[in-house]
C-alpha cells in the first residue's frame, strides 16, 4: 500500500509548518518530490491520491500540478535517468553528439527505457550549467563537461552501483 | 577592480558560517538592525541598485511600493528559479557563498517587515537546497535568524521551497502561484505583488544576486556603492559566460569594461577557442536579441559598446540588445544561427504555460517553421511568416514570456536573414555544412 514511513510523515509535517496556518496546499510541490523519490521514481494515480489525502486537498488539485511540472514522471522510468540538456548553449558545445552517443550505446531513443529497466534517456531544457556544457542531470546531481569517455564511465558506475544494491 | 560579491569565493570553508563570519560576514545585519527599516530602504535607493533578475527595475523604488496595511503580513521571496538559457550566476552564488544570500535576505526582510521569507529555487538545483538549508540552520544557531535577532525585537525565518521544472515559475506572479502549490500560470497585473502577492498579502520578489548586493550596499553605504560603475548601471554585475569561449564561467564585472575586453581579455572569457572568429553573441540570456559581431563590439554609431545596461541597449532592437539576466552566449564562426534559434524556439514552446493563445500556438508554429528551414524543407515565404508570427505574439500576452519567445526569432531574422535564405535556397548543402561567417566577421579580431 502507498504510505509514507513515520520518518517521512514527520518530514511532511515539517514542510507544512513552513507556511501560515491553513496554507498547507503550499506543501504540495515539495511533498510530490518526496513521494516520487519514495514510491519508485514516478507518480502513480494512487500516489497522487494519497498526497491529496495527506494535504487535505482534492485529487484534481494534485493532478493539475503533477501534469504541469516537468520533473514529475507520470509513467515508470528506469532506475537511472539521464537527463541531457539540449538547449542552445549546450548545443554550441556538442550536446547533439552526446545525445546520439547515449542513444547508440544504450540502444534506446529519447524518452525510452532500456529493456532491463536500468536506463531512461530524456532530453531537457537548460539546467543552469551552460558554462560547463555538455551536461546532464543524474539523480540529485549534475554531470558536466561530458565526453564520450565520461558517458562510458557513468554507465559503468550505474551498473556497478545497481549490482552492489542487489 | 574590487569585487563586492565574489571577493571571498576562493576562501576555504567560506560556505560555512565560521569562515564566512571571520571574513566579515553578517556585519550588514548588525548595522541594519540598528537603523530603522525605512533607513535601510533609503540606502538601497541611494545605491541605484537595479534588479539583477532581468528587468533591471530599481530595487529601492520597488521596495517603496510595498503596501503596508495594518495587521497583514508582508513577504519577501527570493527568486532562485534561474532557468533562462545562458544564465548560471545565481547557482554559483548559492553554491559557493550561500551565507551571502542569507545575510542579504535577513537585511532585506528587516527593511520590508517580512517575518517569513522564502527562497524559491528551481527543482533541478536539488543539492543546493541542502547547502542553503545548512546555511540557514547555522545562521539560526548563531542568532542571526529566528526570534528577536540580536536583541532587536525583529523575528525572521527563511525557508527554501523547491520548484519542479518550469521556466515560467521565474516570472514573479507564476512563482507566487507555484509557491501556493498551484500550476505556474502567471497572474494578470494589476494587482501587482507589492499589493496582492503571496496568499494575497503584499510581497516583494527579488533575484538572488539583487538580495546579495544589499550586503555590500549596507556595508559601504548606498552613496559609495553608487560611485561604482557608470550612469544608471551602478555597482557590480555577475555575468555567466558560455558558448564558444576559452574560459566559460561566472565573472563579476564593474560595468565600465567594454564588450571586447570581456570577450578577449584573459581576465574574463579569454577569447574564442582554436583561433576561430566571433560570429554572434546573445549578451543577456536567451530572451534578448542576438547581435552579429560587428554590432556587438561597436554600436551602430561606431562607438565602443560596454558591458552595462545602457550601452548594451544602445540602438534599441534595431541594432542593440539588452543586459537581461547577464547570460552571455558566444557563437563562433562555425555555428549556425538557424539551428541555435531553433533550440530556443523549442525551449519557449516547451515552457509556455498555455494560458494565452498567441504564446501557446505561436511558439509551436515558430518551432515547426524553424525546424523546416533548418532541415532544408523551408520556403522563402516562411521567413516572412516567422516574422509575422513573432510580431503578433509580442505585446499580446499576459506575461513577458511571449515577448521573450518573439525577440530571439525577430533578432535572428533581422540580422541574419541571408543565412535563413541560404538554408531555403540550398536545402541539401545546408545539411552538410554551415553558412559560416559571411559578412558578420568581427572586424577587429580577424586572426592572421
Ligand atoms: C518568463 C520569465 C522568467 C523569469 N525568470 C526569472 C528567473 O529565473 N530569476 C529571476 O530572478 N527573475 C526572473 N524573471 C523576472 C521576474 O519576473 C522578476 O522581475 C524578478 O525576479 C524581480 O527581481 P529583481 O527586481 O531583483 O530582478 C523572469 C521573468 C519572466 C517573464
Ligand atoms: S505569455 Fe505564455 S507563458 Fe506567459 S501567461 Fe501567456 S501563455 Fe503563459
Ligand atoms: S543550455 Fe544546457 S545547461 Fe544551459
Amino acid at each position: 500500500m502507498t504510505r509514507f514511513s513515520d520518518d517521512k510523515l514527520a518530514k511532511v509535517q515539517e514542510i507544512i509548518a513552513r507556511y501560515p496556518d491553513g496554507k498547507q496546499k503550499s506543501a504540495l510541490i515539495p511533498v510530490l518530490h518526496l513521494a516520487q523519490e519514495t514510491f519508485g521514481g514516478w507518480l502513480s494515480p494512487e500516489t497522487m491520491d494519497y498526497v491529496a489525502e495527506l494535504l487535505q486537498i482534492k485529487p484534481i488539485e494534485v493532478y493539475e500540478v503533477a501534469t504541469f511540472y516537468s520533473m514529475y514522471n507520470l509513467k515508470p522510468v528506469g532506475k537511472y535517468m539521464f537527463e541531457v540538456c539540449q538547449t542552445g548553449p549546450c548545443m554550441l558545445r556538442g550536446s547533439d553528439d552526446i545525445i546520439n552517443y547515449i542513444k547508440e550505446k544504450l540502444g534506446i531513443g529519447v524518452g525510452e527505457t532500456t529493456a532491463d529497466g536500468m536506463f531512461t534517456l530524456k532530453t531537457v531544457e537548460c539546467l543552469g550549467a551552460c558554462g560547463y556544457a555538455p551536461m546532464m542531470q543524474l539523480g540529485k546531481h549534475y554531470r558536466e563537461h561530458l565526453t564520450k569517455e565520461k558517458v562510458d564511465a557513468i554507465i559503468e558506475e550505474c551498473r556497478k552501483s545497481a549490482a552492489a544494491n542487489n | 577592480m574590487k569585487k563586492l560579491l565574489l571577493e571571498n569565493d576562493h576562501i576555504e570553508g567560506i560556505r560555512y558560517f565560521d569562515a564566512y563570519r571571520k571574513n566579515g560576514g553578517y556585519r550588514s545585519v548588525e548595522t541594519a538592525l540598528k537603523l530603522s527599516p525605512d533607513a535601510v530602504v533609503e540606502e538601497v535607493k541611494k545605491s541605484g541598485l537595479r534588479g539583477r533578475g532581468g528587468a533591471g527595475f530599481p530595487t529601492g523604488m520597488k521596495w517603496s511600493f510595498l503596501a503596508k496595511p495594518e495587521g497583514v503580513p508582508r513577504y519577501l521571496v527570493c527568486n532562485a528559479d534561474e532557468s533562462e538559457p545562458g544564465t548560471f550566476k545565481d547557482r554559483y552564488l548559492m553554491e559557493f557563498l550561500p551565507h551571502l544570500l542569507i545575510e542579504g535576505m535577513i537585511v532585506s526582510s528587516f527593511a520590508l517587515g517580512s517575518n517569513r521569507s522564502y527562497i524559491y529555487i528551481r527543482g533541478e538545483y536539488a543539492w543546493i537546497v541542502d547547502i542553503l538549508e545548512q546555511a540557514i540552520a547555522e545562521a539560526k544557531q548563531n542568532g542571526f535568524l529566528g526570534k528577536n535577532i540580536l536583541g532587536s525585537g525583529f523575528d525572521c525565518e527563511i525557508y527554501v521551497q523547491r520548484g519542479a521544472g518550469a521556466y515560467i515559475c521565474g516570472e514573479e506572479t507564476a512563482l507566487i502561484e507555484s509557491l501556493e502549490g498551484k500550476r505556474g500560470n502567471p497572474r494578470i497585473k494589476p494587482p501587482f505583488p507589492a499589493v496582492k502577492g503571496l496568499w494575497d498579502c503584499p510581497t516583494v520578489v527579488n533575484n538572488v544576486e539583487t538580495l546579495a548586493a544589499v550586503v555590500p550596499i549596507i556595508n559601504m553605504g548606498g552613496e559609495e556603492y553608487a560611485k561604482i560603475g557608470v550612469g544608471r548601471s551602478t555597482g557590480t554585475k555577475l555575468i555567466s559566460a558560455c558558448g564558444n569561449i576559452n574560459k566559460p564561467g561566472v565573472y563579476e564585472i564593474d560595468m565600465t569594461i567594454s564588450v571586447e575586453e570581456f570577450i578577449y581579455s584573459d581576465e574574463y572569457c579569454g577569447g574564442i577557442p582554436n583561433g576561430k572568429k566571433l560570429k554572434a553573441c546573445i549578451p543577456g540570456g536567451s530572451s534578448v536579441p542576438i547581435l552579429p559581431a560587428n554590432l556587438l563590439l561597436k554600436t551602430a554609431k561606431g562607438e565602443t559598446r560596454y558591458m552595462n545596461y545602457e550601452s548594451l541597449a544602445d540602438g534599441g532592437f534595431a541594432s542593440g540588445s539588452m543586459m537581461g539576466s547577464g547570460g552571455f552566449i558566444v557563437l563562433d564562426e562555425d555555428q549556425c544561427v538557424v539551428k541555435h534559434t531553433l533550440t530556443l524556439a523549442t525551449f519557449y514552446r516547451h515552457e509556455s504555460c498555455g494560458q494565452c493563445s498567441p504564446c501557446r500556438e505561436g511558439t509551436g508554429w515558430m518551432e515547426k517553421i524553424l525546424k523546416n528551414i533548418e532541415h532544408g524543407k523551408g520556403k522563402l515565404s516562411d521567413i516572412d511568416l516567422l516574422w509575422d508570427i513573432q510580431r503578433r505574439i509580442e505585446g499580446n500576452t499576459i506575461c513577458p514570456l511571449g515577448d521573450a519567445a518573439a525577440w530571439p526569432v525577430a533578432a535572428a531574422i533581422r540580422h541574419f536573414r541571408d543565412e535563413f535564405e541560404w538554408h531555403v535556397l540550398n536545402p541539401e548543402e545546408c545539411q552538410r555544412r554551415n553558412y559560416g561567417l559571411a559578412g558578420y566577421a568581427d572586424p577587429i579580431h580577424v586572426p592572421v
